[in-house]
């Protein structure tokens, strides 16, 4: 997209097509289920792709804005991916990525200068803006309508605030994932394990044959040192105590250091404070919190690891000329649940769309984005990899990279019970300060009874 | 007795004052001291330098050994490409001349306004003069971030119905409000700094300027002017590297458009989305530097003058 720019006789026929916008928007009706629709046919009448955008007009001239956390590189794919839109309405994308995404957002939305859009990382954003600012409208109904066709009920809850629909899921993530060696588990007749039971028997295999390690991880990430260990606790507690015990240990209607969350961190415990297991590569226990979490699996392409637990986002951190493919240097297999009780928990993270206004080009674009037809435009247009979305009108066979078929894969499982990262939904105090520090002090020597009991008594 | 005495004492008060000098200059000029000092001002160096080498380091290179590794080469010029052409939003030029139309304008208005007002503090006699001053001084300490809100909740929906200065709509397409606001909070400090040079000139000149018949437009245009330039280049360069340097304001109030955006918004993301990019921001420092150094070394001079402005008379 290249930079506007604006010329003196194109200032007066902008004025002329503001006025024209004024008139315009006298004319917008309101449509079914708090839709607007402006006049006129739209330019995507007939056109493939463009069947849920037609019923909004003709949006030639119009402009929508756009803000998010993505910046370059990554922002190209996003920007290639609305194409289709701006194709079936007319309508253009001003696209606008800044890392200080939400301490300005913020700013923005409570001194009444919002964007149209934004792409909000974590609900508890969304909650802020919502309660706090009042700027954010409430999705209209093709939105919704899409979110329920194409998404589970516990993305939808999600983008819901005290009971009104207002976020439409985009990208996600999956952290419950385990990277492997496949070549190394085909030399050595290792199998890959759908059990808990299973991956542990694994683990004493390989600790007794004594050629690598069977774990290695790393969990230094600057002043969030300590967060790969916050994901460890909440992706084996989902299997432990299930996703309502989650659900309240989230939000505190159980205290942090429950009998269920001690239990959970024990089994935590069995794998990475045990010596035999820990840490390939690396050393003993304790090198875990002194090893960058980009660093944390990169033993298994050299050899000395088996496994390693860590986010699909992981692919990119592999060094150069890495196959990552399941024939190939590196894959990953769905952390095994424990137990049946609970189907298959997934952890993980995603982007929401929210709205500002209801605009007629914004609900446009809006349900473009909470549309299978955008899903799969968007995988189209990654050639690299490195996205998904657990938008089950998502075609896997657009992905890219096996990697984000297989994120895909467990997204879309029927039994799949999709959890957001926990880390992020509590308070600052404990999601982005205690909650890392005591599980760093965990990893190098202090007990489960004392970390957890530090992180209650933290809690606001 | 008492006759000879005091030559005596002069004599040798001036031998103590010579030889004082003399320690004051042999200490100055002590080898270990020039060595203290060469050795300080390497220290300060080896980081820039350190930078510089890293900027033209391959990407592996720089993120697989420190840039002391490197100082054989191998050398690329493939960060600074990166930095200048890459980024999808908009072309690197485009940020640049944003930075210079924000910059300019947010130079002079506060110093033009800043000159009038210091000298009607300091010259012009009015009721409420030194409320009015104590007030100005005052506004210095309010911290920029405690009014970022309510000013631009003020630009987007101005009282009586003025036209609204920020958002989509917006005449000139946004630079308007970092203009104002870079004035505005540039404003406390220009006024009190300009008003104390201001007074230390002889209030006789002025006298002498108004028995010759000159008005108050005279006097600040033919006296006040001239005599407060290095004054005035010094708050120049001051407000000059304050605007090309900030981030804030320009992300705050410059409604959030990618087209009114400076080489700061460039440079802040320049490390991508999760900072896997991070080698790019060595390369990225020494482009945003180099505008700011010629700015910096051809008004040097003034600089050092006009730290002392504002200071207490010698």
């Amino acid at each position: 997209m290249r930079a506007r720019k604006i010329r003196p006789g194109i200032a007066a026929a902008a004025a002329l097509a503001v006025a024209g916008m004024v008139l315009a928007g006298c004319a917008e009706d309101e449509g079914d289920e708090g839709t607007n629709t402006a006049e006129g046919t739209s330019p995507g009448e007939g056109k493939a792709g463009c069947e849920q955008l037609v019923q909004f007009g003709d949006l030639t001239g119009e402009e929508v804005s756009l803000y998010t956390s993505i910046v370059a590189p990554e922002d190209q794919p996003h920007i290639d991916s609305y194409d289709l839109f701006e194709e079936c309405t007319g309508a253009t994308v001003n696209y606008e990525g800044s890392k200080e995404f939400e301490a300005q957002l913020v700013v923005r939305a409570k001194s009444g200068n919002p964007p149209d859009l934004a792409y909000i990382p974590q609900p508890g954003l969304l909650n802020t803006l919502v309660t706090d600012t009042d700027a954010v409208v409430a999705a209209p109904g093709p939105v919704e309508e899409n979110v329920d066709e194409f998404f589970g009920e516990d993305w939808k809850a999600y983008g819901t605030v005290d009971g009104t629909f207002y976020a439409a899921p985009l990208g996600a993530n999956v952290k419950s994932l385990v990277w492997y060696s496949p070549s190394m588990f085909a030399d050595n007749g290792w199998e890959i394990p759908q059990t808990w039971d299973d991956m542990i028997a694994l683990s004493d295999q390989i600790a007794d044959e004594g050629k690598v390690k069977p774990w290695c991880a790393g969990i230094e990430s600057g002043e969030a040192t300590g967060w790969p260990a916050t994901d460890w606790l909440e992706d084996v507690l989902l299997r432990t105590g299930g996703p309502d015990v989650y659900d309240q240990w989230m939000n505190h209607e159980i205290p942090f250091n429950d009998d269920a969350v001690v239990e959970g961190l024990d089994t935590v415990g069995d794998i990475l404070k045990n010596e035999d297991y820990v840490n390939g590569g690396f050393g003993d226990v304790k090198s875990i919190a002194t090893t960058a979490f980009q660093d944390g699996g990169l033993p298994i392409v050299d050899g000395k690891c088996a496994m390693h637990r860590q986010a699909n986002f992981y692919a990119a951190n592999w060094p150069e000329g890495t196959n990552v493919a399941e024939d190939g240097d590196v894959f990953a297999f769905y952390l095994p649940p424990i137990g049946e009780d609970f189907g298959n928990p997934v952890l993980g993270g995603g982007e929401f769309v929210a709205a500002f206004n209801d605009n007629t080009v914004t609900q446009a674009f809006q349900t473009y984005l909470s549309s299978d037809v955008w899903a799969n435009e968007k995988a189209k247009a990654t050639p690299a990899g490195g996205w998904v979305s657990a938008n089950n009108g998502l075609d896997t066979a657009n992905l890219v990279s096996p990697i984000d078929q297989l994120s895909a894969e467990i997204l879309a499982d029927p039994d799949a019970t999709f959890r957001f990262d926990a880390s992020d939904l509590m308070p600052g105090e404990v999601g982005a300060g205690s909650f890392w520090r005591e599980m760093t002090a965990w990893i190098t020597g202090q007990s489960t009874e004392e970390s957890l009991e530090k992180i209650e008594s933290s809690w606001p | 007795m008492t006759t000879t005495n005091p030559p005596a004492g002069v004599v040798t008060g001036a031998i103590a004052k010579e030889s004082a000098a003399s320690t004051a200059k042999k200490a100055l000029t002590n080898p270990w001291a020039s060595l203290a000092a060469v050795v300080i001002a390497v220290l300060w160096t080896v980081p820039t330098a350190g930078l510089l080498i890293s900027s033209f380091r391959p990407e592996n290179e720089v993120k697989g050994s420190g840039w002391w590794t490197g100082l054989g080469g191998p050398y690329t010029l493939e960060n600074y490409r990166e930095v200048l052409t890459g980024g999808s939003s908009a072309e690197f030029g485009t940020y640049v001349i944003n930075s210079i139309v924000i910059t300019l304008p947010s130079v002079l208005i506060p110093i033009t306004l800043a000159t009038l007002a210091a000298y009607a503090f300091a010259w012009m006699r009015f009721p409420g003069r030194n409320l009015l001053f104590i007030g100005v001084f005052a506004l210095q300490i309010v911290p920029i971030q405690i009014t970022m809100i309510p000013l631009l909740s003020a630009y987007v929906k101005p009282p009586f119905n003025l036209i609204s200065l920020a958002g989509g709509e917006a005449p000139g397409g946004g630079f308007y409000t970092i203009w104002l606001s870079h004035s505005i909070f540039a404003l406390p400090l220009a006024i009190y700094l300009l008003h104390n040079f201001m007074r230390e000139i002889p209030g006789e000149l002025i006298e002498s300027a108004r028995v010759d018949g000159a008005g108050h437009v005279q006097i600040f245009s033919r006296i006040m002017l001239p005599l407060m330039m290095p004054a005035i280049a010094a708050f120049g360069i001051f407000q000059f590297l304050w605007v090309w340097n900030d981030l804030l304001v320009a992300l705050v109030f410059g409604g959030g458009s990618l087209d009114i955006s400076p080489v700061t918004v460039r440079l802040a993301e320049l490390s991508g989305t999760r900072g896997a990019d991070w080698h790019l921001l060595s390369a990225g420092a020494f482009v945003s530097l180099v505008v700011p150094l010629i700015v910096f070394l051809s008004l040097q001079r003034y600089f050092v003058r006009g730290l002392l402005a504002g200071s207490v008379k010698g």
